[in-house]
């Protein structure tokens, strides 16, 4: 009988190293993979930087695009990207937050709500090249609204429309129920428990979805080529705060605009090598405003966990 | 177990003879916690003013039927406990009273539970659920307080009854907190986060909360089943003493508990219920094979 149970416990501790050894074969293999994947990103990064190391300074973001290569600079493509953010995050995020909302707590559960729902999440496959049709069709000459800050970022709204649609349901879901029920025991109507309750829990998660959708939209050239960005403007849109009376100004909505990746791809298909280092600079502050983007995204919702910690 | 049972019958015998019966009389006057039950139950259920009645209450969840033909007297200022094995429907009963089930698709109530004194019907169609949850409080199992500053959940419900003024909403909250016994342990961080709580202060503050709007009648859904046992008897004294002020009705898992802190108990089985009477008389002298089966933890 004990020297079954010796055995036994041989057995045992023998079968124990074998499956202890495999555990440490797969945090190997799981670390070689992801050090491989994040070294493919550093030496896009550092070989940008290398390549472009000589555009960098201030010149580089006062000066507008130009024929000589060591004159050009990307100031009209980085005001032109940031006021198109603005006009998305501006669009997207209302937009996307109310059909969430509606979707997650007021639509009732049957075959249309399914259909929608299922669609939105295909939206988010539609190559957005495609994106850039629609909105040619509909913005630029339907609506009038030229090729214009206004329609990129319309455009674009639309394409990360489906992330934050996904990212705010998802964190409206987070929500617990015993939360809801909370406030609906109280008396609260389902406009009062969203608007006081659920909303502010999640706006967290909401605001990283946006981000993290803006940071997608930074880099798009498809659909902003097809309505039609310049590739070479030498003048900024109309500046949105005067010092005059009335102080706001909407001019610059219906401005001409160039982008970063615009901008990029031309420089790229130029045949002088010297627009190369220029290409690789625009690179690297593109690549580097995502980053930025994302570690604001992490943030954000590091600080909204920590406060709100179900 | 059964260790627990025969205490829990000591503790009930023992309270019975402390307070010999008075008939009528004791029902009059505010009783003090444990003392009114006594051997009279019927008589007692004949006096104190009823503050709901559900009448033939029927519920369904889509085509399964939760709640069977119920009848049952919820008397005023006083707690009245439901107890059954899990799945008997005391919880869905309970939620009949404010309406929580409204909030999910596919539910639908047959039958009436009149509130008293306006007799309105409580699961009537032609009956506002929110109005409902205005009048009756509700405290869940797990304790729930909205990630939000101690003063701001119990404000929350006068807020939503329109309430603004600053000293108003001060001096309200202040005095649901202390008829939670939660004010002396809160009142130097009215601000900070409700989850800096712990379990037992955190539903006593759900409790506050419920209270703050003086509720009609309020429910508890198992409130201590997620507690240690100091903060369960915390809870359970509270229970006590707000009996003098707010019609309660608790379910409890725990029988015990149904014991120590109800004056009538109800004992529901399989969506029915099978018995209803003074807590003293449940616990000592079941009318029902069924209930003695279950208090002497032959099943549940």
């Amino acid at each position: 009988m004990a020297a079954a149970e010796q055995t036994t416990l041989e057995e045992i501790r023998r079968g124990l190293s074998w499956r202890k050894q495999l555990d440490k074969v797969f945090v190997a293999i799981g670390l070689a993979l992801l050090f491989g994947c994040l070294a493919v990103l550093a030496i896009l990064f550092f070989d940008l930087l290398r390549d472009g190391a000589s555009r960098f300074g201030w010149d580089f973001f006062t000066n507008f695009p130009s024929r000589k290569a060591e004159r050009a600079g990307i100031l009209s493509a980085w005001v032109g990207t940031s006021l198109i953010m603005f006009v998305t995050a501006l669009v997207a995020l209302p937009v996307g937050v109310a059909a969430a909302i509606y979707l997650e707590e007021y639509a009732p559960k049957n075959w249309f709500t399914n259909i929608i729902e299922i669609n939105v999440t295909n939206l988010a496959g539609v190559p957005s090249i495609v994106y850039g049709l629609l909105a040619l069709g509909l913005f630029v000459y339907a609506f009038n609204f030229g090729q214009s800050v206004l329609s990129a970022g319309l455009t674009l709204a639309l394409l990360i429309l489906p992330i934050v649609i996904v990212a705010t349901r998802e964190s409206l879901r987070a929500v617990p129920k015993a939360i809801r029920e909370a406030a609906y025991g109280l008396g609260a109507t389902r406009w009062e428990v969203t608007k006081d309750h659920v909303l502010p829990y999640s706006t967290g998660g909401i605001l990283t979805g946006l981000i993290l959708g803006l940071s997608r939209a930074i880099g798009e050239t498809a659909p902003i080529i097809t309505i039609g960005a310049l590739s070479f403007i030498a003048f900024l849109p109309p500046a949105p705060i005067s010092g005059e009376f009335p102080f706001l100004n909407f001019e610059w909505l219906t401005s001409e605009f160039t982008a970063m990746p615009i901008q990029m791809f031309n420089w790229v298909s130029r045949p002088d090598q010297a627009f190369q280092a220029n290409a690789a600079a625009a690179g690297a502050i593109l690549l580097g405003m995502t980053l930025l983007m994302n570690a604001i995204a992490i943030w954000i919702r590091y600080r909204f966990r920590k406060k709100i910690n179900w | 177990m059964d260790m627990d049972i025969a205490t829990t019958r000591q503790d009930v015998s023992g309270v019975v003879q402390v307070q010999p019966t008075q008939g009528d009389s004791s029902a009059k006057s505010p009783a003090k916690p444990g003392v009114s039950i006594v051997l009279e139950d019927k008589a007692q259920l004949r006096a104190n003013p009823p503050k709901a009645r559900s009448e033939g209450l029927n519920f369904w969840y889509g085509t399964n039927q939760a709640l069977k033909n119920i009848n049952l007297t919820i008397p005023e200022r006083q707690v009245t406990a439901l107890i059954g094995p899990s799945g008997c429907g005391k919880s869905t009963f309970l939620r009949c009273f404010n309406r929580m089930h409204d909030l999910q698709p596919d539910t639908r109530y047959e039958g009436a539970i009149q509130l008293r004194p306006d007799d309105i019907n409580l699961v009537g169609k032609e009956v506002d659920p929110i109005e409902v949850r205005m009048r009756i409080g509700m405290v869940f199992q797990k304790p729930n307080p909205f990630p939000k500053s101690v003063f701001e959940n119990v404000a929350y419900g006068l807020r939503l009854r329109g309430i603004g003024n600053k000293t108003e909403l001060a001096e309200r909250v202040e005095r649901a907190l202390r008829a939670a016994a939660i004010w002396d342990e809160v009142k130097d961080r009215l601000n900070d986060s409700a989850l800096a709580l712990s379990g037992g202060q955190m539903q006593r503050l759900c409790i506050a909360r419920a209270l703050a709007t003086e509720p009609e009648i309020l429910l508890f859904d198992e409130p201590t089943s997620a507690l240690d046992p100091i903060a369960t008897a915390k809870i359970e004294e509270l229970i006590s003493e707000l009996r003098e002020t707010v019609t309660i009705l608790i379910v409890t898992h725990n029988m015990q508990q149904a014991a120590r802190v109800s004056d009538f108990t109800a004992f529901m089985y399989l969506g029915e219920l099978v018995e209803v009477d003074a807590t003293s008389k449940i616990f000592t002298n079941p009318a029902k094979k069924a209930t003695e089966d279950y208090i002497t933890g032959r099943y549940g």
